[in-house]
């Protein structure tokens, strides 16, 4: 059964049906749109019930020829790393919908628009996921890019015109360097046995180490913008500032693991010898991100771009663990993307909430909220307890991972690193206490608290990220295999743990 | 200090503060292979329990003067599990009988200031005892057993954490010991005052105190705890009870040296709780006292009323400088790495507009061009053929 075709192709038919649809009525709009993200959650996870956790190879592989002549194939396949980005996105993708019921009622095109572009770039996130022919996963990495940004310059607020060029601009540069150095595994391909953009057959290829170094670069400074990492961060808080919560959720939560997704899948199997080259230069940025993500968030005034900074510290242990190859950093990383898509997603939707309400997103306009607005403000504690990684949370299992995993490799980093634990305690403790605690300041005392609609969709999000703090093994079992997989692909291994008792 | 009392006595008597005491003795492994940070942990442990009891003495707010309280006897428990195997059933015998004792006198706070409208400055109690007997007399147990007086629970429990110390060895041992010995004399000086204070001598109540005895309901957990304030030490250490309990968890490194017998240790700390007492008595017991705390002190005082200036300190070394460089790396990120890459945009459209005047649409410049473009063409090959 053609599982992954499957599933590109219901959000797409959803988006036909969209279209098809009269402007005028947005509810059914709306409804259409919900209808076919719960139904693709539903597909994915049928899917993930089948698939083999101790299964290292591809699974649910798919490959037609698409353009014969130039040896590019129509070809998906998916391991326990892809399976958990896919499932994060499909989960989210009816939470986003339904959260943001009200969003696109703001914009300069119809409400019609907005979920059919909801609804394609959801084909994409999963088929960008899925390929397994580098071409077609360069199609889809670029085309991700025009949904977006028509969803923050047409839906956004502010200076969203700026914001949605520079996020293009940005990505379209990062883009451009991966298109040059898959042109040059092409080629390369071609003298060694056949043209081919086939993943598998890439990484086969002999190349010299000077070669492997430009190529890589290519690839991870394309990837390094998307995850944002430390100094190609800051089209990131201009843009999560613009766009409506739903699409800030969409693009810091699913589409920039697309990034560390990429720095695995692609960097990490086509440039072994180049990825151990640069690994010292990256764990440093990685450090530099943690930190100064979480400064820059504890300095900020504005709701939302507090959270993107606080997502640059998160991606920076996502990165830092991905690089210090041991399985455990391997599978903490990996296990970070899940959580902290649902850790974001709970903070910009319930902050988007506390935003619409009282039409403002700067944080000194809060006060008091604890007693307007009980359950939001219950909400967004949690969020933000999730984002700082309280043991019990889900965040917590994988910032641990990371830490406990990149020490038995490099301590140094680790120790540092850690010190962005104790920044994210006050930078979600600001907010807490501004925007929940104290006395009530004027123009609050009569927000409404969260309605059915709001409750419906953030408990799922809630309920995933308590569950996943004190139940993670569902996940882990499918991610530990991959994640040892990709270790011992680059013939590392874990350091065995030393006691120094010589001075004893 | 901000929430209610019962809240204070649980923070303060078994969770929250006592918690880094028995992660040292939990993870006692890793510190018995890293001496340094053994003897780190015995430094923090006796700056910690001169602060506390430094503080204490300055203190009119009764909950205040016990939380300083709770600082110094930490300090003790963080220094005997700094000890290594020889202390951490002693700073676990301590964390015990500490936990009966200070929340009783938690407790017996809260029915103060329940009787006293919720007044907290000691300043304004005085002559309580005829008032609120079970107050008292709970009160006054939980002050014996803190005191380390025998036959109360503190005496077992501190006074072996002294001796530990001065047994530890070598001028430390002597040092930790004589800091273990001020710091008992210290806390009887600052526990008679808050007893003085409170429950004995003249009345210094404002108009609309009418002090009373609190309920039933409030004063059965006081006696109750005061019960394990008189007995919690002997029950614990008979036969070596909670040493032998815990044992299994520690390795034990064999003989240990005697610099001082038990006997010696008591007397001199008994000497010293005797002075301290004194000390108090005579400054509060014997003298006027105002209800108005006096502001022509000393420097001393001044500075340890303000907690030893523990929070100036942090704002001038963290909170300031962090807050300073947070601004700075704000306005960095603006202006630098975010104007690099708005001038690496401002450079295109620069150049694209000064390209563009070229587009004159004048042939004959395009000839002029093209002239010149093939000249440097053919003076290219015939450079590099050369």
């Amino acid at each position: 059964m053609m599982w992954l075709t499957l599933l590109m192709v219901l959000p797409l038919a959803g988006s036909l049906i969209v279209a098809a649809l009269p402007k005028e009525n947005a509810k059914l709009t709306k409804q259409v749109a919900l209808a076919t993200t719960l139904i693709v959650m539903g597909v994915t996870i049928a899917m993930a019930v089948g698939f083999e956790r101790d299964n290292v190879e591809l699974q649910f592989v798919e490959k037609y020829a698409w353009i014969p002549s130039f040896g590019i194939n129509y070809a998906l396949g998916i391991d326990g790393l892809a399976l958990v980005l896919i499932l994060m996105s499909t989960i989210l993708a009816p939470v986003v919908v339904l959260a943001g019921w009200n969003e696109a009622h703001g914009g300069r095109w119809s409400v019609k628009t907005f979920y059919i572009l909801i609804l394609v770039l959801e084909t994409m996130i999963i088929g960008v996921f899925a390929a397994t022919d580098v071409f077609l996963f360069y199609v889809i990495f670029e085309a991700m890019l025009i949904p977006v940004y028509f969803l923050i310059g047409g839906y956004g607020t502010g200076d969203r015109s700026a914001a949605a060029v520079k996020f293009l601009i940005y990505s379209l540069f990062g883009g451009l360097l991966m298109l040059a150095s898959i042109i040059a595994l092409y080629v390369m391909s071609g003298a060694q046995g056949g043209h081919t953009f086939d993943l598998a057959a890439l990484s086969k290829l002999e190349m010299s180490s000077t070669t492997q170094n430009f190529l890589f670069l290519g690839f991870f400074i394309a990837f390094a913008i998307k995850a944002p990492l430390w100094p190609l961060h800051t089209w990131l808080p201009d843009a999560a500032q613009s766009a409506t919560p739903g699409t800030s959720v969409l693009l810091l939560g699913i589409l920039d693991k697309v990034g560390t997704f990429g720095m695995i899948r692609y960097c990490l199997s086509l440039f072994p010898e180049a990825s151990k080259t640069f690994t010292p230069v990256i764990l440093v940025l990685a450090v530099i991100s943690i930190i100064y993500g979480a400064i820059l968030a504890i300095g900020q005034r504005d709701l939302k771009r507090l959270i993107a900074f606080t997502s640059i510290s998160h991606f920076g242990f996502i990165t830092m663990g991905i690089f210090a190859m041991t399985s455990q950093s391997q599978s903490g990383a990996t296990l970070y993307m899940f959580n902290h898509g649902f850790s974001t997603a709970a903070l910009f939707l319930v902050g988007g909430w506390m935003i619409s309400r009282r039409g403002s997103s700067t944080i000194a306009d809060f006060g008091g909220l604890q007693r307007v607005t009980p359950v939001m403000a219950w909400m967004f504690f949690l969020a933000g307890m999730s984002s700082l990684a309280l043991p019990g949370l889900s965040s917590f299992v994988s910032e641990f991972l990371v830490l406990v995993g990149t020490f038995t490799r490099y301590p140094v980093h680790a120790i540092i690193a850690t010190f962005g634990i104790v920044l994210a305690a006050l930078y979600i403790l600001i907010p807490v206490q501004k925007a929940l605690h104290g006395p009530t300041t004027p123009g609050n005392e009569n927000l409404s608290d969260l309605n059915l609609r709001e409750k419906v969709a953030i408990a799922p999000v809630i309920a995933v990220i308590v569950l996943l703090g004190f139940y993670p093994s569902p996940l882990l079992k499918v991610i530990n295999p991959a994640a040892s997989h990709v270790i011992a692909q680059f013939g590392f291994s874990d350091p065995v743990p030393s006691m120094n008792s010589g001075d004893k | 200090m901000a929430g209610p009392t019962p809240v204070s006595a649980l923070i303060h008597a078994a969770t929250m503060v006592t918690a880094g005491v028995y992660l040292i003795t939990r993870s006692n492994f890793i510190f018995d292979a890293a001496p340094t940070a053994q003897l780190l942990v015995v430094i923090v442990g006796a700056i910690t329990l001169m602060f506390g009891a430094l503080i204490g003495t300055a203190k009119d707010d009764i909950k205040k003067a016990l939380a300083a309280s709770t600082m110094s006897q930490i300090g003790y428990m963080i220094l005997g599990a700094g000890l290594g195997p020889v202390g951490y059933a002693f700073a676990i015998m301590h964390l015990l009988t500490h936990g009966f004792f200070k929340a009783g006198m938690f407790l017996g706070a809260g029915s103060v200031m329940h009787g006293m409208n919720d007044e907290v400055n000691m300043r304004k109690y005085g002559a309580l005892r005829k008032f609120m007997p079970i107050t008292f007399v709970t009160f006054g147990l939980g002050y014996l057993a803190i005191l380390g007086v025998p036959p109360f629970a503190g005496f077992y429990s501190k006074d072996m954490i002294i001796e530990t110390a001065f047994n530890s060895g070598g001028i430390k041992g002597i040092i930790l010991g004589s800091v273990t010995l001020l710091g008992a004399g210290i806390t009887a000086f600052y526990m008679t005052r808050v007893m003085v204070l409170t429950f004995t001598g003249t009345s210094r109540w404002d108009e609309e105190a009418h002090p009373h005895e609190s309920p039933w309901l409030m004063w059965l957990p006081m006696a109750i705890l005061a019960l394990g304030s008189v007995t919690s030490g002997y029950l614990l250490s008979r036969g070596d009870a909670l040493v032998n309990w815990l044992s299994p968890l520690f390795e034990d490194h064999g003989e240990h040296k005697e610099l001082l017998s038990p006997m010696i240790v008591s007397t001199l700390a008994l000497t010293m709780v005797a002075i301290g007492v004194a000390f108090a008595f005579i400054k509060y017991s014997l003298n006027e006292f105002d209800a108005e705390a006096p502001s022509d002190v000393s420097i001393f005082t001044k500075i340890a009323r303000q907690d030893l200036m523990q929070d100036r300190f942090n704002e001038a070394v963290f909170m300031r400088p962090g807050q300073a460089l947070t601004e700075v790396l704000v306005k960095t990120d603006e202006a630098v790495i975010d104007g690099a890459v708005r001038g690496v945009g401002r450079a295109a459209l620069g150049s694209g507009a000064s390209l563009r005047r070229i587009q004159s649409g004048f042939v004959r410049s395009y000839a002029m061009l093209i002239l010149i473009g093939a000249v440097a063409l053919v003076a290219a090959i015939w450079v590099v053929t050369q």
